[in-house]
């Protein structure tokens, strides 16, 4: 996709960014941040002993770059009934977001959803709300607001088609897309 | 009268395309009727012809009172004679058959291949005839004329108007096997026939709202990626944009006088109420909160405003009074109340209204200030009264389907479209 090629461009200038950043360099706390991050571990950590200090650098390298690409997969972000309070679990992917979009000066769309329960014009104030709960927690991580568009979808534009809490949860949401 | 209803038959008529019914009368299943409700025969209307007439006039006044549930019709079945002159009634049959009134008519052709039909209706116990009528109607237009008829009996019986000769907005979805949507907002007779698609698009259409006239439409269309309120003539098509901002452009609700449409805006960074003055095309803000202030709708008077706010943290619904800016809650039953609208007498208050995590349609007796749930339903929403105070329609959903019901005021009656393919939401009960 779009957001593919937008990675490359940028991906080694943020793994150079987030391998500086690294202090100790431990393993240990690598995807433990942020739900459906399943990164934890690819890089084997068996083999450092036998890296010179420079591979040990690039391998750094390369997994914080795996780290924040897998992170920058993460573009839904999903909410509690009636509520705009953005989840612990999706703050280490709206930091990856954040720094890709200072560092790219990309464009962002924020698609806000609301699950089918209530009134449709509620859930459209709902949706934007939501949107802006995301688009406020990107600006505060230093992207310009001139990059990040909001719009709501309110109900009108359901994830998951089912009338269960299992449905309701997938569609309470905000979709970000690059772009825009 | 005559003439407006020839209007909107032509119209009709040349539109063309007369779909699939959502929700055909034949198929509104009553659900639950009055205790006691009236008997009445409508015997099939005599005249030149009458086999070969595209219409059958008692059949549709039948399903007319039939659907108010307020009504028993007489299957032309079981009749034991088929009168249809007043000298050809034989009140015994009738009474045998334990009914309480009769209706009777013939159809004689009329100018330029209309019809002027004559009806008569019979209170049996009395022996008396207390309704006489013609209705004029053009080559396409019994079903007027048969509704129109319906609105007089039903008028002469319960001393209310009858709402038979109105109309029903209303969004279709279909989706594709491709995950693609068909969105179309579409209009029906208010028992379903004659469908007409007012608005076909791929992006979501929400809020259809009647002008106070009937002839117009105001409604929510993504078609430019973000929601706009649009203001269409049914009639002709024609449309215009009403002017847009950042943000959220939504919920449109003309003014009894038909000159302002109340609305929704988040230009100013979150969702307030805004009046718009069609003709100036100048925006005057009405809300002032951080809160989520939307759904706003008007009294009869036009000097208030309901609308849905969390300004105390859940939605709940307010009034704001025009002329003094105060603003009162109305509703503290519940922790979800949203979208009211009220009954044209401003007694009532039609609401969504949760109640144990089930979403129902309520209504408010703003006098008695007693809460009211009306639906056994889940999912309900998108009440609309009809222009006569008896019923409400609402959106609810059965076996996964989006589906159109109806519940009377006081809600001893209910009805229900069926499920059809793809979902049907959002229904607008036009004015009389």
């Amino acid at each position: 996709m779009q957001l593919a090629t937008l990675f490359k461009v940028t991906l080694l200038g943020l793994a150079i960014t987030a391998a500086g950043c690294s202090t100790t360099g431990g393993g240990a706390d690598a995807g433990a941040n942020g739900a459906g991050v399943n990164g934890e571990g690819a890089y084997g950590a068996g083999d450092r002993a036998a890296l010179s200090a420079e591979e040990q650098a690039a391998a750094d390298a390369a997994r914080a770059a795996a780290e924040a690409e897998q992170l920058l997969n993460i573009t839904t972000f999903y909410f509690d009934f009636d509520q705009t309070t953005i989840k612990q679990e999706a703050r280490a992917a709206l930091e990856a977001h954040a720094a890709y979009l200072v560092q790219s000066g990309s464009n962002v769309v924020l698609e806000g959803h609301a699950d089918e329960r209530g009134t449709r014009e509620y859930n459209l104030a709902l949706g934007e709300r939501r949107a802006q709960a995301i688009a406020r927690y990107l600006t505060a991580l230093g992207v310009s607001s001139q990059q990040i568009e909001t719009v709501s979808y309110g109900e009108e534009r359901a994830a998951s088609m089912g009338h269960d809490e299992t449905s309701w949860s997938l569609n309470r949401r905000v979709d970000l897309r690059y772009g825009g | 009268m005559t003439s407006q209803l020839l209007r909107i038959t032509l119209v009709l008529f040349m539109v063309a395309g007369f779909l699939r019914p959502a929700w055909a009368a034949l198929e509104i299943e009553i659900t639950q009727g009055v205790d006691n409700p009236t008997r009445i025969a409508a015997v099939p209307f005599g005249g030149q012809g009458a086999g070969t007439l595209p219409e059958d006039i008692a059949q549709i006044v039948s399903a007319d009172l039939s659907r108010s549930g307020q009504f028993v019709a007489l299957n032309q079945r079981n009749m034991m004679s088929l009168p249809t002159r007043a000298d050809q009634v034989y009140y015994r049959d009738w009474r045998i058959l334990n009914q309480e009134f009769l209706l009777i008519g013939q159809i004689t052709p009329h100018e330029a291949g209309g019809y002027r039909v004559h009806y008569e209706l019979f209170d049996v116990y009395k022996q008396q005839r207390i309704v006489e009528g013609d209705v004029k109607a053009g080559p396409n237009q019994l079903r007027d004329a048969a509704h129109l008829i319906s609105d007089k009996i039903y008028e002469r019986l319960t001393g209310i108007k009858g709402a038979f000769s109105t109309r029903i907005a209303y969004v279709t979805v279909d989706r594709k096997t491709d995950g693609s949507e068909r969105i179309k907002l579409l209009v029906a007779d208010a028992d379903g026939f004659r469908e007409k698609v007012i608005r076909d698009s791929r992006e979501p259409i929400m809020s259809p709202h009647w002008s106070p006239d009937g002839n117009k439409l105001a409604y929510v269309s993504f078609e430019s990626r973000r929601p706009a309120v649009y203001i269409q003539d049914v009639s002709t098509g024609k449309r215009e944009k009403v002017p847009s901002f950042k943000g959220i452009n939504s919920a449109p609700a003309w003014s009894p006088d038909g000159r302002k449409l109340a609305m929704t805006l988040s230009k100013d960074g979150n969702p307030e109420v805004y009046i718009y003055d069609i003709a100036s095309r100048q925006f005057t803000r009405v809300t002032r909160h951080f809160g989520i202030d939307t759904e706003p709708s008007w009294s009869a008077d036009g000097k208030s405003l309901v609308f849905t706010s969390s300004r105390g943290g859940k939605p709940q619904i307010y009034r704001k009074h025009l002329q003094t800016g105060k603003v009162e809650r109305l509703t503290f039953e519940g922790d979800y109340n949203a979208r009211g609208r009220l009954s044209s007498d401003g007694r009532y208050l039609v609401m969504v209204h949760r109640r144990q995590g089930i979403f129902h349609i309520a209504v408010l007796d703003l006098e008695r200030n007693r809460l009211r749930v009306l639906t056994q339903t889940d999912l309900d929403e998108s009440p609309s009264i009809a222009p006569n105070g008896s019923m409400i329609i609402y959106a609810t959903n059965d076996r996964n389907k989006g589906i159109l019901a109806f519940v009377s005021l006081d809600g001893r009656v209910k009805s229900r479209g069926p499920a059809k393919f793809g979902d049907v939401r959002e229904p607008a009960w036009s004015p009389l």
